[in-house]
């Protein structure tokens, strides 16, 4: 979609935000709204009463398709502490098993008068096909759609960096790995160079990019070592076996020989770098284990700190946040 | 009606055929075409069209419109389809072979046919499986199906199992002059792809059939084509770069051919930005320069046919996720304005789009329609250039509604078509 269409389907008339598909089409000013609205939540988490009454009375669905964790689990503690209701759907054992449409399945869920759904799916589109189709009180966000978007999940990670590194200016950000099949990567790539770091690179053989790569605004590289050189941001990407067919990479072991991160090739990055990884992450395929749990990687607490920026955009999304004010 | 004679009257007719271009009546008795531009001695009418300001032209003859029947009608039936072809000035449509059951036995061929004669709206010439099933390793009863009525034979936009079986199927056909047409896409380079693979795929997160989807086709069956002499036709071609391999290969003096399909000639891989479903084509809608490329290639005449690559769908068909949805584009009434739309731009000479759309695909599967001349079929569509409409807003036939033109204004509507000297359309 071009970054009109996007911000169309995502803003209501007033320019706050109705739905989260995708950062693609978001001002640099809502993205910083959304992770200042992240930060006043993450006092709450470590509270002892981790729960504030924004959401309370209202419905969210989690309705996924594709096997979670993490990104459900998430989801789901930041509806709770949001005082929301929230409805799990299992898909494996759901009506769409039995033949039903998504369309259906969405709009029977919504007659039960629902108020949000966080959706995620193995195909590119999905969130924006229902958003498209719901009901006007419904939101929609986007909890990763095929090889698309995963938006949160971009928004925890780049919260993470301005957390670790305070601006965004003249930071060099390389992401590496599966490209290609990555959501995350595609919506990493729309938040940093929104926010104005110095330049996004992606490192991968090229049988991991997409085609014409360097439209999305990054510089690709296919050398890891050269790759890092003088980073102040390591995005190491999960090796998506599941989702490849076959010949993308001769073999784990050739693909961590040349793409894995280890304690050598981090030396090339600016001594005070971080490290990160979206999860869940194969060791010894794209991340040695004394990198993984070293003192520059910042895994675990992306994981926390997306509770808060999911807290941000379901109450932003559901316009009962800090954020009362109208989108730039 | 079968019988009566007409006169079209008042408008300019436009002939490629013949060079024809002027102000004229045209004359119609027992089916053909009695006169164009004088009125015969003697000669009256049981009924006149009054083209006053209109475009008087052949029939249209579309090399690929899917009618979906038999076995999808809940998508369209050929009653349906070949009214809305009428309401398009499509005369004559060829229909692929990928129906349930295949068109791969004269049973079927004469059911569609059969069919078509009952609708008794437009003529429409089965193309035969190439393969039996269509499953790429047997090859069709191929004598039969010419016997039957098929002048082409093809796998639709089934792959053949190897260049073995695609040489064997060639040689075949040639040995009885069939035409042979190909939709060239490598299974194994399209893969899961379900748009164009690009900048817009990328974007997406969709995945993409690269170009060499298509040429790689292309260059497997060219030498091949060439060996056996046989006549082919590429159809529905979507890069600018299978464009040159097929017209180099012609300049060679190989018997090859091409059209496009008329939507290729408008969208990019842009048009699918907001995963809209309605552009979800196959082969995908390319880039900008393929669409430019396509363009010149059929103002200048190496592409020689545009078709309406017409596939109706019920409306679910487009109602998912856009991976999931069916490609395809209803399009037999688009066809005429779409073309209007390239004449309006100065891309194409009025002449020349009108060629495109008849006397073109005539002379690849070598029919007599395609012309206005004394004695041809009295296949006839009289359209005003002028009249603008938006199907959304009425008359639109096919049972199918999924075209991304719904809701736009478009130039060029047709006001009558006679097919086999039937008037088979008036707006």
């Amino acid at each position: 979609m071009s970054a009109t269409a996007a911000a169309d389907i995502q803003l209501d008339a007033s320019g706050r935000l109705r739905h989260f598909l995708t950062v693609e089409g978001l001002s640099r000013e809502l993205l910083v709204r959304i992770m200042d609205t992240a930060e006043s939540f993450a006092g709450v988490t470590a509270q002892n009463v981790k729960k504030v009454p924004l959401l309370r009375g209202k419905t969210v669905v989690n309705l996924f398709f594709e096997n979670s964790t993490r990104t459900r689990t998430t989801f789901e503690l930041a509806a709770k502490r949001l005082s929301a209701d929230v409805l799990n759907i299992n898909i494996a054992t759901s009506a769409t098993s039995k033949g039903e449409s998504l369309l259906d399945t969405v709009r029977n869920l919504e007659a039960m008068h629902v108020d949000m759904f966080v959706v995620r799916h193995a195909q590119s589109g999905a969130a924006h096909f229902i958003a498209r189709h719901v009901a006007p009180h419904i939101s929609v966000l986007n909890a990763g759609d095929g090889r698309h978007a995963h938006p949160t999940q971009a928004m925890l990670d780049v919260f993470t960096i301005r957390r670790c590194k305070g601006e965004f200016a003249g930071l060099k950000v390389a992401i590496v790995g599966d490209i290609l099949h990555s959501r995350v990567a595609r919506s990493e790539i729309w938040a940093l160079n929104t926010l104005g770091v110095d330049e996004v690179r992606v490192v991968a053989p090229k049988t991991l990019l997409p085609a014409h790569v360097e439209a999305l605004g990054v510089v690709p590289y296919h050398d890891l070592s050269e790759g890092l050189r003088d980073v102040d941001v390591v995005i190491m990407l999960r090796l998506q076996l599941e989702r490849m067919g076959s010949a993308f990479i001769p073999s784990e072991h050739e693909y961590f020989q040349r793409f894995g991160l280890t304690e050598r090739r981090l030396e090339k990055a600016r001594p005070d770098a971080i490290v990160m990884h979206p999860g869940p992450i194969n060791r010894g395929i794209e991340i040695d284990s004394a990198i993984a749990d070293g003192p520059r990687s910042v895994i675990l607490p992306q994981v926390t700190n997306g509770i808060a920026v999911r807290m941000a955009v379901m109450s932003m999304a559901m316009h009962a946040g800090p954020d009362r004010e109208v989108a730039a | 009606m079968s019988g009566e004679r007409i006169i079209i009257e008042g408008g300019r007719i436009v002939d490629p055929a013949s060079g024809f271009d002027g102000p004229g009546m045209v004359c119609v008795a027992d089916g053909v075409v009695a006169s164009v531009g004088g009125l015969p001695d003697g000669f009256e009418a049981d009924r006149r069209i009054d083209a006053a300001g209109q475009i008087v032209c052949p029939g249209f003859i579309d090399l690929c419109a899917r009618l979906r029947e038999p076995g999808q009608e809940h998508k369209g039936s050929i009653a349906s389809e070949s009214a809305a072809a009428a309401a398009g000035g499509v005369t004559t449509l060829c229909c692929p072979p990928d129906t349930v059951p295949v068109i791969d036995t004269p049973a079927v061929v004469k059911l569609v046919t059969e069919r078509a004669e009952q609708a008794a709206k437009v003529r429409v010439l089965p193309i035969g499986a190439l393969t039996r099933g269509l499953t790429g390793t047997d090859l069709s009863e191929m004598y039969a199906l010419k016997r039957a009525g098929c002048l082409a034979l093809g796998n639709a936009d089934r792959p053949l199992a190897h260049p073995l079986v695609l040489r064997r199927a060639l040689e075949y056909a040639a040995s009885f002059d069939l035409v042979v047409v190909f939709r060239p896409e490598d299974p194994w380079l399209r893969s899961q792809g379900c748009v164009h693979e690009g900048a817009v795929s990328s974007r997406l997160g969709l995945p993409g059939i690269p170009e060499t989807a298509e040429t790689v086709a292309v260059a497997q069956a060219l030498p091949l084509i060439e060996q056996t002499g046989v006549r082919a036709h590429f159809g529905q071609l979507s890069s600018g770069r299978a464009v040159e391999m097929v017209a180099e290969a012609r300049a060679r003096g190989v018997h090859v051919s091409a059209d496009v399909a008329v939507h290729h000639l408008h969208l990019t891989e842009s048009s699918v930005d907001g995963f809209d479903a309605l552009c979800h084509s196959r082969p995908p809608f390319r880039t900008t320069a393929d669409r430019d490329a396509l363009r010149a290639a059929v103002a200048d005449g190496r592409i020689s046919a545009v078709c309406s690559d017409h596939q109706p769908h019920e409306t679910d068909a487009k109602l998912d996720v856009f991976p999931a949805t069916e490609p395809g584009l209803s399009s037999l009434q688009t066809l005429l304005p779409l073309m209007c739309a390239l004449v309006a731009e100065g891309r194409l000479s009025l002449s020349d789009a009108i060629a495109r759309v008849t006397a073109g695909p005539a002379a690849i599967l070598g029919l007599d329609s395609g012309r206005l001349a004394p004695g041809a079929p009295a296949d006839i569509c009289v359209f005003d250039p002028a009249a603008a409409w938006v199907p959304a807003h009425g008359g639109w036939l096919s049972a199918g509604r999924n075209t991304p033109f719904w809701e736009w204004p478009l130039t060029g509507r047709v006001t009558a078509t006679l097919a086999g000297g039937r008037l088979v359309y008036a707006l």
